[in-house]
């Protein structure tokens, strides 16, 4: 995965778009993230399909959980450029396992789901209670972390993504 | 089943990730619109899959892994989620408020769509 690492001279982090020379294998590592985060999801849904009308606690405790992940996942990166090691992280870890882990589509389906079997209240309190959540959730995460790095000591400039030299 | 299921995730994901940069790319929007482009295709085809498999029985398969696995893998409720947080911890409350809500209305008329679409 050392291809991913950035050409030095274009690993400048003002610039807010990924090394369009990197994107396959980007596009690659997010697949194999994205492969193991829907296989979690899907193994604990499997165990679990909900009743009609009934709360889809699975899916719900899947987004918040994963949202609470990346917001500290993502809040321990920016510590750094988005370049070299971090970069990978973030794309396997963050964009892949927990982007296919969480899911919008079946959260959507569900409430459609629970408002047109006529269980309009549960399906509205279940469309705010996981958007609601979810952010403060990641929120919570992006905060709590924030305060936990700034009280360590700076030893973060040693550890920095190696070869983004200048 | 649950191997392709999976398979099937990870190509939804790296769909995921060329979108979003794709969009994010040509996007001058005051929030990030490539998980809401995202979400909102998604929660269309998966209301025209799950409209399908009820017209077409037997197919439990194909519907779980488009359904759970593909556009399991392509939408996310977690980038969502980060982008909601970073607006409001950015004191763009507004921001944060609006991009849930258009989000959410748009996925759910997004996702009767896709239902009403395939299961006539």
């Amino acid at each position: 995965m050392a291809a991913l690492t950035p050409p030095g001279h274009s690993g400048a982090p003002s610039s807010p778009l990924p090394d369009a020379l990197a994107l396959p294998a980007a596009a690659a590592l997010v697949a194999a993230g994205g492969t193991v985060g829907v296989l979690i999801r899907a193994l604990l849904a499997q165990s679990s399909a909900p009743a009609a009308g009934a709360w889809p606690w699975t899916t719900f405790g899947i987004n918040v959980v994963g949202s609470l992940l990346l917001g500290g996942l993502l809040a321990v990166l920016q510590r750094g450029p988005d370049v070299g090691r971090r970069r990978v992280v973030r794309l396997g870890l963050g964009t892949g396992v927990l982007g296919g882990f969480t899911t919008y589509s079946t959260f959507a389906l569900e409430v459609e789901q629970l408002v047109a079997d006529g269980h309009a209240v549960v399906g509205a309190a279940y469309a705010a209670a996981s958007v609601v959540l979810g952010i403060a959730a990641a929120g919570a995460a992006i905060v709590t972390v924030g305060h936990v790095l700034d009280r360590r000591p700076a030893r973060t400039a040693v550890d920095d993504a190696p070869g983004d030299g200048s | 089943m649950i191997v392709l299921l999976a398979l099937a995730g990870g190509l939804g994901a790296a769909s995921r990730f060329t979108v979003d940069t794709w969009v994010a790319r040509r996007s001058r929007a005051p929030f990030p619109l490539g998980t809401l482009v995202v979400n909102v295709t998604a929660c269309l085809l998966l209301g025209a899959v799950v409209g399908w498999a009820l017209t077409h029985p037997g197919h439990g398969g194909v519907r779980a892994v488009l359904g759970v696995g593909f556009l399991g893998g392509y939408s996310t409720f977690s980038t969502a989620s980060v982008e909601g947080a970073r607006l409001l911890l950015a004191g763009r409350g507004a921001a944060a408020a609006l991009h849930a809500l258009v989000m959410l209305a748009a996925g759910l008329v997004a996702a009767v769509a896709g239902l009403w679409l395939t299961s006539r």
